[in-house]
């Protein structure tokens, strides 16, 4: 090019070369007749996975152009985390810029290669994009695809262009790992597994949450989880704590034990992982010493009304706090030296330890709430008297009695309420070195993690083995998976499938537990009905049994006659109506004896509708 | 053209006053300079800018900081790579994101490809407008392969949508480092073609040669940069003054000529072709392995702390600059771009057309490289 930079007048002739051209094949395409294929990152209309879309509706929140608005479609059975909605699209607004693909969560919304829609009604450039999979009468194969059709309505099946891609997403697929205590050094003592995130990092973490609000949905109680979580991140904790006080007040239990419906529900957790949400509600109540000034509650007039409440738990202690604020006076029984319920006696400590739950519930107490603790009702006060006395009554007793294999010789094991609750606020049951620990569960888990740990502090050194067997293969445990890997990391032993026979007794001495293997855990319709192969037996060596198989209410302290008026569900639950009300008038019920989830949140839940049904009734008499 | 007998602005009889554009065939763009002639000669120019105003830098302020990028590319219909990148910058200064090594290297070599490819296209322009109607559909054509190739890596043929604030958005797709290549051969095959019709064409040289002529003290009170200054024998280039992405790690030379005029600035523009096109082949080789995004904050939450910023990049028309400010929030609170064919189009121009001939309006205006989207944003 250099040579080139002085001045030639050129040459009259030299353009005639051009002609050489004109013997050359043209380089335009004659269109339709010859096609040309576009470009396998093309940007051109959209394509959406209708069975993957979870209606979450950050591409309608992320488009520059308003080109894309959520509608609901009846016909859509939402699933219990999604949204019936699914993004309509406006040609005549759509710039094919891609970051709605680059920011859906499940990947269902892509790009394909068509670009061809020809049509004298404007109405067709508006609508629902779908793919092959969710719409097979206009996305047409090779053989019956034609150029001259093509339109929104005539397209070419398997035709993706830009797609998203993980690595160029817009969203954080990978959340910021909880620090925890390695599992060696934690099996040794009680102390707690998850050290909780740090400001930074939960900050971090916050960030990551793309305010879809799938998970409020999934919450039993409905949680402003997208607002606390907002405000974790913009650095105003108290503005996330009152966030979380209007569904749920006992954060520092919940932010460590909850069964987070809503992480399985975030739309992050379907290509990657789910923002760490109860960690987050944990760090917002672990980095507030004083409930009290932060919230600034003010509690309305007293309405003169008093509500009795029995039992102490999640449900208790949440309707306490619902109906205190409201202007009732409560007052709430438990037969524990302390408020929680089976918080307070269930999750060991390295789990929940004490002082999370004291938090929670010296707050309540704080506000006017009357704590009877050690106090039996049906002993030492009884249930006709509270009847007599309050204007409504909240049972929400939970389940608290062990269920029982009823195998030969099994009168001889422990149970696992009975060890969990001497293992928190007792002094420790004496352990054997082989422990054996029957289910599946997320108590038969915290039965052989606590075991472990007694094990190692009462025998320290020496060679110590905690097992458990269960019914269910390990696809259908019923312990969480986090749980179950928890529980693996610190080295006890699994023997899913198998079912007790009859626990071996030399001396009055536990020996062992004979096994027989699981056909089949459930019938045809899903009931539990387990059956096995009677001749493949097993023999698990021990010196001390566990069984964690579950737990029943005990309603012995109803009187008679009451109990026959309380009417139950098919599932063996207590029936109340929409106001949380039992067919006892003025008795309203919630928790482990009225839901099927059997957990704290869904106690909660249970406790806010309770506490609007109670309100109504006070302020209508 | 039209013409005004009874314009109250003519003072003499023989004076007229023209409509040149915004309909007219040697116009392009939406654009059109009203021209007082008296004769063949112009008295007076003066440009008409404003049919183009779409109010981007308005528009800006109420869209969050990822939803502004698909936008940007808009205000430059024929390159709108250098406003990508020249907003990604903006952004990645105000918000202090790192960019890997290697999109640093994608972003120069797609950034050159663009401005051979808005070359090739300045170069139709200017060949229609002459009259030499092959070149310039040889031009169009091999235009035409470039955008297959931006096709190929960024799914657009116009508007690539492709660099954002914490790199590009994605990878090379395999086998891609090969298809430049051999584009760029055919297209460098080409070149003697060219240069025997039209660069080294006789037509051409007494066509263009002493017209629109800028001296370099002129070109530096109207505040001309790219090729306009550049021809006037101005050794000025963004990419060497302040380098950004990749330019600094290869070595290249900024294409000078010293007349000033229309020969020489479309000369600088071809030597300025080849020299993007060398520059390619070197990046290529020299380019490294690794990441070519560092992920953004999450876009619904992406606030950018209180700062503001110049940001400059050489576009292929010269100097494009991007003043923006944050006020801390999800969107940038002003937005101000100092686009090249603003002095080129406006002041430069009006100066130039004095004294020309009618038959040199569209001549003088193409060899300034005037897009008039820039002018209007």
């Amino acid at each position: 090019m250099k040579e080139k930079t002085t001045d030639k007048k050129g040459s009259l002739l030299s353009p005639f070369k051009a002609i050489n051209y004109l013997f050359k094949k043209p380089r335009t395409l004659r269109y339709p007749f010859e096609s040309k294929e576009p470009a396998l990152r093309y940007r051109g209309f959209h394509l959406n996975d209708w069975e993957k879309c979870t209606g979450c509706g950050n591409c309608a929140d992320i488009c520059p152009n308003e080109a894309i608005t959520m509608v609901e479609i009846p016909e859509i059975e939402p699933k219990a985390s999604e949204k019936n909605e699914r993004p309509k699209l406006d040609y005549g607004r759509c710039c094919f810029c891609g970051l709605c693909v680059d920011i859906c969560p499940a990947g269902s919304l892509r790009l394909s290669r068509d670009y061809f829609h020809i049509h004298f009604d404007t109405d067709t450039f508006t609508f629902f994009p779908k793919d092959e999979n969710s719409d097979k009468e206009h996305f047409l194969g090779s053989g019956q695809y034609s150029i001259l059709k093509a339109s929104l309505a005539h397209r070419k099946e398997n035709y993706e262009g830009f797609v998203s891609d993980l690595d160029y997403s817009l969203f954080e697929p990978q959340r910021v790992p909880m620090p925890e205590v390695a599992p060696e050094e934690r099996k040794l003592s009680f102390i707690e597994q998850v050290i909780g995130y740090s400001k930074e990092e939960a900050q971090k973490e916050a960030s990551r949450c793309l305010e879809c609000k799938l998970c409020e949905e999934a919450c039993p109680a409905h949680l402003k989880i997208s607002d606390y979580v907002k405000a974790i991140y913009e650095d105003k904790p108290d503005e996330s704590l009152k966030k979380i006080f209007e569904d749920n007040p006992i954060p520092s239990i919940c932010g460590r034990i909850c069964m987070k419906h809503c992480e399985a529900a975030c739309s992050l957790s379907i290509r990657g992982q789910a923002v760490a949400i109860r960690w987050l509600k944990r760090f917002a109540a672990d980095s507030i010493k004083d409930y009290k000034t932060a919230l600034e509650l003010k509690p309305a007039e007293p309405s003169g009304r008093k509500v009795a409440v029995i039992g102490a738990g999640p449900s208790g202690l949440s309707i306490a706090y619902f109906l205190t604020l409201k202007g009732h006076k409560v007052t709430a029984f438990d037969c524990l030296p302390g408020g929680g319920g089976m918080m307070r006696i269930g999750p060991p400590l390295y789990r929940l330890p004490i002082e999370a739950i004291d938090k929670d519930v010296n707050h309540i107490a704080s506000l006017g709430v009357e704590f009877r603790f050690n106090t039996t009702v049906g002993k030492d006060i009884l249930f006709e008297d509270i009847l007599r006395e309050y204007d409504a009554i909240y049972l929400c007793i939970g389940t608290t009695v062990s269920r029982s294999t009823k195998v030969k010789n099994i009168d001889k094991a422990h149970q696992a309420l009975p060890f969990l609750q001497e293992g928190k606020i007792g002094s420790g049951t004496k352990v054997g070195k082989e422990i054996i620990v029957i289910g599946g569960g997320n108590v038969a888990m915290d039965v052989a993690r606590e075991a472990l740990r007694l094990q190692h502090i009462q025998y320290p050194g020496e060679n110590v083995i905690t097992k458990t067997v269960s019914l269910e293969d390990w696809n259908e445990m019923p312990a969480t998976k986090e749980e179950i890997e928890d529980t693996k990391a610190e080295g006890i032993q699994f023997n899913p499938g198998w079912g007790p026979k009859e626990a071996k007794v030399e001396d009055d001495r536990i020996k062992g537990l004979l096994c027989v293997k699981v056909e089949s855990v459930f019938d045809e319709q899903g009931r539990f009905s387990p059956t096995f192969y009677e001749e493949k037996q097993m023999f698990l060596q021990g010196d001390m049994i566990i069984e964690a198989i579950g737990q029943a209410p005990d309603f012995s302290f109803l009187p008679k006659g009451l109990f026959e008026n309380l009417e139950f569900t098919p599932q063996r639950k207590v029936k109340v109506d929409e106001n949380g009300m039992t067919s006892i008038l003025r008795v309203f019920a919630g928790g482990d004896i009225v839901n099927l989830n059997l957990d704290a949140v869904t106690a909660i839940a249970d406790a806010k509708l309770a506490a609007e049904g109670i309100h109504k009734m006070l302020c209508k008499r | 053209m039209s013409m005004n007998l009874n314009s109250k602005a003519a003072t003499s009889p023989r004076e007229l006053e023209l409509y040149f554009g915004p309909q007219h065939l040697g116009m392009v763009g939406n654009f059109s300079i009203t021209l007082k002639v008296e004769g063949d000669r112009i008295l007076e120019a003066q440009a008409n800018p404003g049919y183009l105003h779409r109010g981007f830098e308005k528009l800006m302020e109420y869209r969050t900081w990822i939803q502004n990028f698909p936008m940007v590319c808009r205000i430059n219909v024929v390159e709108p790579d250098s406003m990508e990148m020249v907003y990604a910058m903006a952004v990645e200064k105000l918000a202090n994101i790192e960019v890997p090594e290697k999109a640093h290297y994608i972003r120069s070599i797609y950034l050159e490809l663009s401005r051979v490819a808005s070359h090739l296209f300045g170069l139709w322009a200017y060949a229609n407008m002459l009259g030499f109607d092959t070149v310039a559909q040889w031009a169009m054509y091999h235009r035409d392969l470039i955008l297959d190739l931006f096709e190929e890596l960024t799914g657009g043929r116009v508007y690539h949508i492709y660099i954002w604030p914490g790199g590009v958005r994605r990878d090379f797709p395999p086998g891609f480092k090969d298809k430049i290549v051999n584009t760029l051969h055919s297209i460098g095959g080409c070149v003697p073609d060219y240069d025997a019709t039209f660069f080294n064409n006789r037509l051409f040289y007494e066509r263009a040669k002493g017209i629109g002529k800028l001296t370099q003290q002129q070109a530096k009170e109207f505040g001309a940069t790219g090729q306009t200054l550049r021809a006037t024998g101005m050794k000025f280039d963004i990419r060497k003054v302040e380098p950004y992405a990749a330019y600094d790690k290869v070595d290249w030379d900024v294409p000078v000529r010293e007349e000033g005029d229309a020969y020489s600035r479309v000369w600088v523009i071809r030597d300025e072709m080849i020299e993007s096109v060398h520059m390619i082949f070197k990046l290529l080789d020299a380019m490294p392995e690794g990441e070519v995004y560092n992920r953004i904050p999450n876009p619904f939450k992406w606030r950018i702390p209180k700062a503001e910023t110049y940001v400059r990049v050489e576009s292929s028309r010269g100097e494009l600059g991007l003043y923006m400010v944050s006020s801390g929030g999800y969107k940038p609170y002003r937005v101000h771009f100092r686009t090249p064919s603003y002095p080129n189009g406006l002041i430069i121009l009006e100066k130039l057309l004095k004294n020309a001939s009618i038959a040199d309006v569209g001549n003088i205006m193409i060899s300034l490289y005037v897009v008039a989207p820039e002018i209007d944003r």
